[in-house]
């Protein structure tokens, strides 16, 4: 093997690479955001009386689940133009992203709800307890509880995700990265540096959601 | 759409099958590297894992991509995007399996040891069948993701189903109709998997009761 190694040109765009992390962790907070509404709305809905809302749901989650971002990302990339609707890749991006993150919330959020025992919220009825105060400690305290780990490793996944809206070139680490791999042709330094900055980035955020989990909501149980 | 572009489609889809089905190898000596009680096998394990569960699947094929060409090797693209998902799935299912080797009860692995049954008997009869019976519901799940997986094969030049489709509909002009059809027979791939997988898990739970 004669190659070379030249990270030169990688070290040299280092303040652009992390103008990408700011990007991508830019577009994975609002994808979240979006995925959370669309999450608590979808089980809203998941559980309203109406069937054929049920089955929309229902449908919604199946379809998002078993098909790839990629064509997701296409879809909303080249189907809002036909309805009129021109949005800048960034947009888009966050649009797709929060429908695909939305379809794993509510199934994630749907799970914790479940897990509350009736008999936990008649409890509190029984001591008298308000309302506020009941769902405050008795149904979301816990449910976040439940749900707080899976919730944080489909935000990881989402951070991961973000890096496919390269396709459509939005702004994110990715798409800085192929910038720089077109620039110099240093493709595997490029690549490889990149890759470490993503594995930074999901260390980082497993950090900071083990210690807001360890701050907020673990107490001893017995 | 005529007939020979759909048809374009269809190849595509083969290879979509074919990167998925591969990958299961490296996961299983992965999940025994970890459960060794070696404790550099065990490190070594973990360390790859964290790697490639931390950083996004693209990424990783960009790197093997451009890596084996940097090595010297002159590989189809295949070649380098079906080494690219071993990887990636021998981390996710190595880490699946190894949950699923763990949750065997400790007793049937000491029974095996006061039988006096080596290391590969132990595996092969007493523990892996267990595990496989476990790891079912979760290892389809993650069969599904990786059938996702391999649409990200076409942005790196590689015409399997989603680069056939995009292919196609910068042929044709009719996105939505392409992508959509494309959509769907990805669908038609991981719905059936996805339900099999739910009645697994909700069989598997009334089991344990």
């Amino acid at each position: 093997m004669n190659y070379k190694f030249d990270f030169g040109p990688v070290i040299e765009g280092l303040p652009e690479l992390l103008w990408g992390c700011a990007g991508t962790l830019g577009l994975a907070l609002s994808g979240m955001v979006l995925a959370l509404i669309i999450g608590i709305g979808g089980v809203l809905l998941r559980d309203s009386r109406l069937a054929p809302l049920r089955w929309l749901v229902i449908a919604f989650v199946e379809a998002i689940r078993n098909t790839p971002f990629l064509g997701q990302i296409y879809f909303v990339f080249f189907a809002l133009p036909i309805v009129g609707i021109r949005l800048d890749p960034t947009l888009t991006a966050i649009i797709a992203l929060g429908v695909n993150g939305g379809a794993y919330a509510i199934e994630i959020i749907r799970g914790g709800v479940q897990s509350i025992n009736k008999g936990q919220v008649e409890a509190g009825l029984a001591l008298g307890l308000s309302r506020t105060l009941i769902f405050r400690l008795i149904v979301l305290k816990p449910a976040l509880r439940a749900i707080f780990p899976s919730l944080t490793s489909q935000f990881i996944m989402l951070t991961l995700t973000t890096s496919i809206a390269s396709a459509i070139s939005a702004y994110e680490l990715t798409s800085v990265g192929q910038a720089i791999e077109t620039n110099t042709f240093r493709s595997f330094e490029a690549y490889g540096v990149v890759t470490l900055l993503y594995l930074a980035m999901s260390w980082m955020l497993m950090q900071m959601f083990a210690r807001i989990n360890a701050r907020f909501l673990l107490y001893p149980v017995k | 759409m005529d007939k020979n572009q759909f048809l374009f489609l269809l190849g595509g889809l083969k290879w979509t099958l074919a990167l998925s089905a591969l990958g299961s190898v490296a996961g299983l000596g992965v999940a025994l590297a970890r459960t060794s009680g070696r404790r550099w096998l065990e490190r070594g394990a973990a360390a790859y894992i964290a790697l490639f569960q931390g950083t996004p699947l693209l990424m990783q094929l960009f790197v093997v991509y451009y890596g084996l060409a940097l090595a010297g090797l002159k590989l189809d693209p295949w070649v380098s995007v079906s080494i690219g998902f071993t990887l990636h799935a021998g981390a996710f299912l190595g880490e699946i399996w190894r949950g699923s080797i763990e949750a065997v009860p400790r007793g049937q692995v000491e029974a095996a040891k006061a039988l006096s049954l080596n290391y590969i008997d132990r595996m092969k009869d007493v523990v892996l069948p267990q595990a496989i019976r476990i790891s079912l519901p979760a290892t389809i799940g993650f069969l599904v993701q990786l059938i996702k997986g391999t649409s990200l094969a076409a942005i790196i030049g590689f015409t399997e189903l989603m680069r056939a489709g995009t292919i196609v509909s910068n042929q044709n002009f009719k996105p939505l109709l392409v992508l959509g059809l494309v959509c769907a027979l990805y669908f038609a791939l991981c719905w059936p998997l996805s339900l099999y997988g739910a009645w697994l898990e909700r069989r598997l739970v009334t089991a344990a009761r």
